[in-house]
């Protein structure tokens, strides 16, 4: 139960942020990317201050402590592999979000001040997120 | 479409993002990733569903308390219809198969300096800005 209230904690205080900061907002985002026309550099603000905030959040925390509060460890991803999944599925990532101008984590609050069409794509993006797990469960050939 | 450069909110908004993953790893022990986020929800039986789901609904419900208490966000989509359709489903895939998006990779994978969000983030950064100024100013530049 603890757990779960921290989490509405945490996703109340990213929430908030994401539609202060213009990232629910395509039009901003997609400016962003847009330095030879309507240029809006302000992105880069919002990635900054939240990188150095997580980053140096992380940094007293792991260092004060060797497990989170309200469980046994830090549940930290353990993959290094960098191959052709990683970046084949972040480039792809960035066709959709440059056609868009929604992320996954600027879309869901944008679905509490502008329902629409924020629902057509997280629609949309709940299909492809489907379609992509029914794609990776098929059987692979075998290389070996 | 112009926009107004807010450096003072993005900057803003920018950290209580980042205290909001911090926030989540001091007491959950998790990344504050929206990739993840969604894939427990759409497993309802994974045992991580129950604290995804309620990150998910504070995220949604913060925007909207604000609005009600006369708080305005600015939103503005060049994009909807179909064309809007077929960017949500290429971000599906693409998240799925990256394993993650601008909240897993390039904030809390970035700040714990994690080699794979550094490379999946400078990725899509570029296929991002690629695409916009293909869309925007073709071929030609």
């Amino acid at each position: 139960m603890n757990r779960i209230l921290s989490a509405l904690v945490a996703g109340l205080i990213f929430g908030l942020g994401i539609a202060i900061s213009g990232m629910g907002n395509p039009a901003k985002v997609l400016n962003f990317f847009d330095p030879l026309g309507t240029w809006d550099p302000s992105l880069a603000f919002v990635m900054g201050g939240a990188l150095i905030t997580a980053a140096f959040g992380y940094r007293l925390l792991f260092g004060a402590r060797s497990a989170p509060l309200l469980d046994t460890k830090f549940h930290l991803p353990t993959s290094k592999v960098i191959d052709t999944k990683l970046i084949g599925g972040s480039a792809l990532f960035g066709v959709g979000w440059g056609i868009s101008g929604f992320c996954p984590g600027g879309a869901i609050p944008a679905l509490g001040f502008a329902p629409w069409p924020t629902a057509l794509f997280l629609i949309s993006m709940g299909a492809g997120i489907l379609l992509a797990r029914r794609l990776q469960a098929l059987p692979r050939r075998q290389t070996a | 479409m112009i926009t107004d450069f807010t450096p003072y909110a993005s900057l803003f908004g920018g950290i209580l993002i980042g205290l909001g993953a911090v926030i989540l790893m001091a007491f959950n022990g998790r990344i504050a990733g929206m990739t993840a986020m969604l894939g427990g929800v759409l497993e309802p039986k994974n045992p991580d569903s129950p604290w995804r789901l309620a990150f998910l609904l504070g995220a949604i419900a913060a925007p909207f308390i604000a609005t009600q208490f006369g708080a305005e966000f600015s939103f503005a989509s060049p994009t909807t219809g179909v064309v809007l359709a077929i960017g949500g489903i290429i971000v599906g895939v693409g998240v799925t198969y990256g394993s993650g998006c601008t909240s897993g990779h390039g904030v809390c994978g970035l700040a714990r300096l994690s080699p794979r969000s550094l490379v999946a983030t400078l990725t899509f950064m570029a296929t991002t800005f690629a695409t916009v100024t293909l869309i925007r100013h073709g071929f030609g530049g």
